[in-house]
């Protein structure tokens, strides 16, 4: 049987082995991840299955692992960098943003960067300070890298072995959440390219547009509306950079009217590009502004705050109603 | 010159200032290894310098023409570069920062390439695997962060078995070069750190050449930065940098060592900066002509001419070597005058390696755009 169901973690966990077990070349890299199988048990049995020279418990710093992933890159290597949690890969923004996003480049293309940044993201668990965050909006500002989030087991078993095999870099955002989420893994085919967006639900009102575990609040937030009599579809955007329009834009030009939710704080993010993009392309078709519900423009609060912060079903809702009034 | 960090530890030295062969007592375990150079190396080493300032000194001058957009000079620092590249073997990587003019060259990136990076038409400039350039890599300008590159490839040499083999003809290790405003910068720690933690094949070569821009060495450390490396687990030495036999002894015994498998090692060469930081820089604002006078006293050059004339070289080798220098920056003034202009659709290439829509979209819009400027003329 070639369709499992299985936790998002453990997709992750059966893509990065499959990828491990086609190229020797393919490296695990990160705090913790070898005989602990990393914080979150990603990559739980690799080191126990490949050995310690394929899934190396690296000294405990981020600058260091992504910096050595790119001298290993350049000896022929595929490292995959596991960053513990999202408020830690600064001390590593250095070497992904000055020197990885920046290598193919500067070497015109003679040497290719097929290093793979795996980064736990965003909220939803509660945890404490530099636990929860979105920084996604820092790398997909960066020219020189892709920026990918899945949100289904499904998408992660495919687009962890995608990333993997890409010629370029790429930074890898999990949302921590969903870990633990279960879901159908076709283990034969691919649904759909790295680099696609795609319609996770049919509808003809309002198009709501997401990444990462925000897709899931959206669906909820669809589900809701249904009952209301609003007919929303969801569009999830998989890839951050590039960003695949199409999809996005055809829905639009259906609907006329585009709301986007995310963790991440508004202000100059993902959905802001987005938004602005499909305001030039699909114009004529918009009933109404295209509208952004974000995390606020402050830091991300302290856990029992979460709930406050975070957009949830209502607040889509809320700015669905909003769209519709126009 | 008075700082702490000059003091202590002892030095290995093989030529006095003044040219004349006085070994210092750390010097004794590399003698063998000195007497083993051949006079046609000696004389290779003393080229390699006087070609080099000639180049740097042609190249400062294309900058301040108006040629270039910066040039960083390694005038002073020839015995360091030379004695440290020339040590290495074919097989060996060598990773710069972005002063080692002649430690690319030698290994045979040609020097027009390096001046179409200070001059603004390429981030690189060369292509490290092409067998042609030796295995030199491209220069790096964020300080410090070569360092971790160089250590993942000496883990690549290591995870692939291509060093430590006890052949030492096949044998691999890398070099990576660092100052020491550099070796305060955090990637340089961690880069010691995985360094020791995988046993690279590898030789942390910092040019301590006093000035990190306006700011001396002693506010980088208190401490001599060779100790450093004590905490790391590294042997480490400290070298007379503006000694070129010196230079090259540490070098070679260092990378032999690593490449067989006894780990990463650290050395230390105390030069001079005896030229401006770049052509930007004003040195006159922060150090003293003092201080200058002492370290041109110890120039690397005039010190190796001494030692080769002490030995019987006759004064036709000098003037022979000044002409093919002097030819050989002549010959770079005249391509850097050849060298043409770029289309700007050049920058879109290589971003990524597989295309990326927003790219090539703007790409498309920046070919569309100027070309409505023809049809308008038309
Ligand atoms: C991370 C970083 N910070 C600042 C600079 C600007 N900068 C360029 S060279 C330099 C001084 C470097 O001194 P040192 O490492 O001793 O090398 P040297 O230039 O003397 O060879 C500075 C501050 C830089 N290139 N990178």
């Amino acid at each position: 049987m070639s369709v499992d169901t299985m936790p998002f973690s453990r997709a992750l966990n059966a893509g990065m082995r499959r990828a491990m077990q086609s190229d020797d070349h393919v490296l695990m890299m990160g705090e913790d991840i070898g005989r602990l199988g990393g914080v979150f048990r990603v990559t739980e049995g690799l080191q126990a299955e490949f050995g310690d020279r394929r899934v190396l418990d690296t000294p405990l710093a981020e600058s260091g692992i992504v910096g050595t992933a790119i001298g290993l890159a350049m000896a022929g290597f595929r490292p995959v960098c596991e960053i513990q949690f999202d408020g830690f890969v600064f001390p590593a923004f250095d070497q992904i943003t000055t020197q990885l996003a920046k290598l193919t480049n500067r070497h015109e293309g003679r040497m290719p960067f097929p290093v793979v940044i795996r980064i736990p993201y965003g909220g939803h668990i509660g945890a404490v300070e530099h636990h929860q965050e979105s920084p996604e909006a820092y790398f997909t500002h960066t020219a020189g890298l892709r920026v990918v989030s899945p949100s289904t087991p499904n998408d992660a078993y495919w687009m962890i072995q995608d990333a993997i095999a890409s010629p370029d870099p790429i930074v890898f955002l999990e949302p921590k959440s969903r870990y633990w989420a279960k879901g159908e893994v076709d283990l034969a085919a691919r649904a759909l390219p790295l680099h696609a967006s795609r319609v996770v639900r049919r509808g003809t009102d309002v198009t709501l547009v997401g990444h990462g575990a925000m897709v899931t609040v959206l669906l909820q937030a669809a589900a809701l509306a249904e009952s209301e009599g609003i007919s929303c579809e969801v569009v999830d955007v998989r890839s951050l950079s590039p960003v695949d329009y199409g999809p996005i834009v055809d829905s639009v030009r259906r609907t006329g009217r585009m709301v986007y939710g995310q963790e991440a704080p508004g202000f100059t993010s993902l959905g802001s590009e987005i938004a602005a993009t499909v305001t030039e392309q699909a114009f004529f078709s918009l009933e109404a502004p295209v509208l952004r519900v974000s995390g606020f423009d402050v830091p991300f609060p302290a856990a029992k705050l979460e709930g406050a912060y975070l957009p949830d079903a209502d607040r889509i809702l809320e700015a669905v109603d909003r769209a519709l009034a126009y | 010159m008075t700082d702490e960090a000059d003091h202590d530890p002892a030095l290995v030295r093989v030529l006095a200032a003044d040219g004349t062969f006085d070994p210092s007592p750390e010097a004794e375990r590399y003698l063998p290894m000195i007497e083993a150079i051949t006079d046609a190396e000696l004389e290779t080493f003393y080229r390699d310098m006087v070609t080099v300032r000639a180049f740097d000194r042609q190249a400062t001058n294309l900058q301040r023409q108006g040629q270039l957009a910066l040039w960083p000079p390694s005038f002073g620092q020839e015995a360091a570069q030379v004695g440290s590249a020339r040590a290495a073997r074919p097989q060996d990587h060598l990773f710069p920062s972005y002063r080692e003019h002649v430690v690319c060259t030698i290994r045979g990136v040609d020097p027009i390439d390096i001046i179409r990076l200070m001059r603004g038409l390429t981030h690189g400039g060369w292509d490290p695997t092409d067998p042609k350039n030796g295995n030199a890599h491209i220069y790096t300008l964020v300080l410090g962060s070569q360092t971790l590159h160089a250590t993942g490839y000496g883990m690549g040499m290591v995870l692939d078995g291509r060093t430590g083999t006890g052949d030492p003809e096949r044998d691999e290790a890398v070099i990576v070069y660092y100052g020491d405003g550099a070796s305060s910068q955090g990637d340089v720690h961690e880069a010691m750190v995985f360094a020791n933690s995988y046993n690279t094949p590898q030789v942390f070569f910092l040019q301590n050449n006093h000035w990190a821009i306006s700011v001396p060495v002693s506010t980088q450390s208190r401490v001599p930065l060779v100790r450093r490396a004590a905490g790391y687990g590294m042997p480490s030495v400290r070298v007379d940098g503006n000694d070129v036999l010196a230079s090259y002894a540490v070098s070679r015994l260092a990378l032999d060592e690593a490449r067989s498998g006894q780990g990463p090692r650290a050395i230390e060469a105390l030069t001079y900066r005896m030229g401006a930081h770049t052509t930007s820089d004003d040195p006159t604002k922060y150090r003293t002509s003092d201080e200058e006078a002492f370290w041109a006293q110890r120039d690397p050059i005039a010190r190796m001419r001494r030692y080769l004339e002490g030995r019987g070289a006759a004064g036709a080798f000098f003037d022979d070597v000044d002409a093919a220098a002097a030819a050989y920056a002549d010959d770079v003034r005249v391509r850097t005058n050849e060298l043409g202009g770029l289309d700007p659709a050049g920058m879109f290439a290589h971003v990524y390696t597989d295309p990326h829509p927003l790219v090539e979209q703007q790409r498309q819009w920046l070919a569309d755009y100027e070309a409505s400027f023809e049809e308008g003329r038309a």
